[in-house]
């Protein structure tokens, strides 16, 4: 959060360079501070794997992650020339023979699970949001239907991604049968459980958000006859903005945690399938490579809270307002 | 006599409440012709804004109702355009688009878009704020902000133009500022303008009409006093102008001799809340005083008449 707060410090035509450097130095000096902390007790402990990795050592391993991603790209790369060249050469002696096309089938490597929950995430997130956006609207216009489905959302508000991901997958698995799956199975599931977990808060901060709309716009509304359309959209809609993003901000987060957790369970692949793996692994590496996984999630989580907070600021009318 | 513009036709507010009904308004009754400027004026918590909500359409009478050109009304819309007491404009908003909204609404199909865009620019003008059409509310003065909503109210050209203390949440500087402004667009067009209002020489200055309301609950009118001062008006030359100063006499010792606020400590007009010894003294010390009202207040009668 420290890290957030440079960029907006500067809004002023005259940055003022002392106060730009204490804030620049004050959380620098507090990451150099929790890096030192945690090389020095890293050491103390001796485990099954041998010593807990300082920061060194997980840098180191996340340099090897980095050369095996390249190597596998190689690999990938030498594989799909060698397959060009063999059905060239088939073609070549008889046009009419039966090409056969294949993917490489190499091991994922850390930055293939990187992207795959990326798109994971995003995808439930997506659903999520279009579901619960227009539910809260709905329920945040009308008390009846609030009332109504208040004590669904609250039921189903509390329940933990691994609960869900067994009924989702049974689910999944008896609904979802075709020859040339478009998505695999696994993606789906993850997707959907993501989805199941992270719409509450966008539905409730979004019917929170419309049901307080001034009632002085309301009226003006009312006065002016405005269709329901014209008063959602022109007068609703942006004032639950802010609101509707506090509920998107919680989402992505609690979507990105949720996932990492399915992952584990289900064996899905992603990131949470990688520290999975590390951790059955147990090599003298694993527990290093655990921790470079695990910054990771944490950096992106960050960095995907950072984004929605981007298009707030882009989307919202409210220039002015300070957000954190 | 004719059939009167606008008839506030003995109208009765009851809210619901958890310990029965609370009578907020008991038979108010009167009339506005055209053109005609009135104010109402009264203690916080007489139910002058439910009054004007009701012309609005914004509430409902539980008894009795209101009546423009011969037609009941039925609900709010733009031929009964509000001004609000705090602006009430979109934040989102620029100015012009502000104005615009409620034009493209009410002229859709009459004007084309040329004539919109130059009837928003016209009522712009009339306020003076065509210079800051692209600013958003959140850039303009309180003031300004006012400008704007009256504005956006004139260029839906409304029948009745109701005002909720238009000037209530500004400076007194301001505020005369504003009323100037208003006297110059009302001799302009000579609408018919409703105005809700606490302050006693706003409602001489401006008004044709002053309808002076008894305290809730269960209010009524009070006393109706005309004003017959020549315009345009001048608020400095009327400041030595005896008949100028009988008319605020007379509204001062209304307001705060015979109808001495005894509530004027406690909360706004909550309905909600339980009638407490000071308030149902307050009741029958209203009725008592309605009584001496009455006798006091022959234009009442013009309103039933019709």
């Amino acid at each position: 959060m420290a890290l957030l707060s440079i960029p907006f410090t500067q809004q002023g035509s005259k940055i003022n360079f002392q106060e730009s450097f204490k804030q620049l130095m004050i959380p620098l000096s507090a990451m150099m501070l929790f890096l030192f902390a945690w090389e020095l007790s890293a050491s103390q402990i001796k485990t099954s794997l041998g010593l807990v990795p300082g920061p060194i050592e997980v840098s180191k391993q996340f340099g090897n992650l980095i050369t095996e991603h390249a190597e596998e790209r190689t690999k990938a790369d030498a594989f799909y020339e060698r397959q060009e060249k063999r059905n060239a050469k088939k073609l070549a002696k008889n046009p009419n023979a039966k090409v056969k096309i294949r993917n490489y089938t190499g091991k994922p490597t850390f930055f293939d699970q990187i992207l795959t929950s990326l798109v994971t995430v995003f995808t439930g997130f997506l659903i999520a949001t279009i579901i619960a956006v227009p539910i809260g609207i709905i329920s945040g216009l009308s008390q009846n239907f609030y009332t109504a489905i208040n004590p669904i959302i609250q039921i189903f508000k509390p329940i933990s991604p691994l609960a869900w991901l067994p009924i989702v997958t049974i689910i999944v698995s008896a609904v979802y049968v075709s020859n040339d799956p478009t998505f695999s199975k696994s993606f789906i599931i993850s997707a959907l459980t993501v989805t199941l977990c992270c719409m509450w808060p966008t539905l409730i901060n979004t019917a929170v958000g419309v049901a307080s709309v001034d009632k002085d716009l309301i009226n003006v509304s009312k006065v002016l006859q405005l269709s329901s359309f014209t008063k959602v959209w022109k007068i609703v809609l942006p004032s639950a903005i802010p609101m509707i993003f506090t509920g998107l901000r919680l989402s992505i987060g609690i979507g990105w945690m949720v996932l990492i957790a399915a992952e584990m369970l289900a064996q899905n692949p992603g990131l949470g399938k990688f520290v999975w793996d590390e951790f059955q692994n147990g090599s003298s590496n694993s527990l290093g490579r655990i921790m470079v996984a695990v910054l990771a999630i944490g950096i992106i989580g960050f960095v995907l809270d950072y984004l929605m907070l981007t298009l707030q600021r882009f989307i919202s009318w409210d220039k002015t307002a300070v957000l954190r | 006599m004719n059939s009167p513009y606008l008839h506030i036709d003995h109208v009765t507010m009851n809210f619901p409440t958890p310990t029965g009904e609370f009578c907020a308004l008991d038979d108010v009754n009167f009339v506005i012709n055209k053109g005609e400027y009135i104010s109402i004026i009264g203690h916080s918590g007489c139910g002058k804004s439910t009054v004007l909500n009701i012309i609005a359409g914004l509430l409902e009478a539980s008894q009795g109702g209101i009546v423009l050109e011969n037609k009941q009304i039925n609900g709010p819309g733009p031929e009964r355009a509000v001004v609000f007491q705090n602006h009430s404009l979109m934040p989102w908003l620029s100015v012009y688009e502000n104005v615009a909204i409620a034009v493209r609404r009410v002229f859709k199909g009459k004007k084309t878009k040329k004539e919109m865009h130059e009837w928003i620019l016209h009522n712009l003008n009339l306020v003076h704020m065509d210079h800051a059409l692209d600013k958003l509310p959140s850039e303009i003065s309180g003031g300004m902000k006012q400008r704007v909503g009256i504005a956006r109210a004139l260029a839906m050209e409304p029948k009745v133009l109701l005002m909720d203390e238009p000037f209530g949440a500004l400076d007194a500087l301001t505020r005369s500022h504003m009323q100037e402004s208003l006297m110059d667009i009302q001799e302009k067009l000579n609408n018919t303008i409703v105005m809700i209002t606490h302050d006693v020489d706003e409602a001489v200055l401006l008004s044709d009409k002053i309808i002076m309301m008894s305290n809730g609950p269960a209010a009524d009118i009070g006393q109706v006093l005309e004003i017959d001062l020549p315009r345009p008006r001048n608020r400095v030359r009327l400041a030595n102008n005896p008949t100028y100063n009988h008319y605020r006499q007379e509204v001062l010792s209304f307001l705060y001799e015979r109808q001495a606020n005894p509530l004027s400590e406690k909360s706004e007009e909550m309905p909600e809340k339980k009638l407490t010894e000071a308030e149902e003294a307050a009741v029958t010390e209203e009725e008592n005083s309605v009584d001496n009202v009455t006798q006091l207040a022959p234009l009442d009668n013009s309103g039933k008449a019709a």
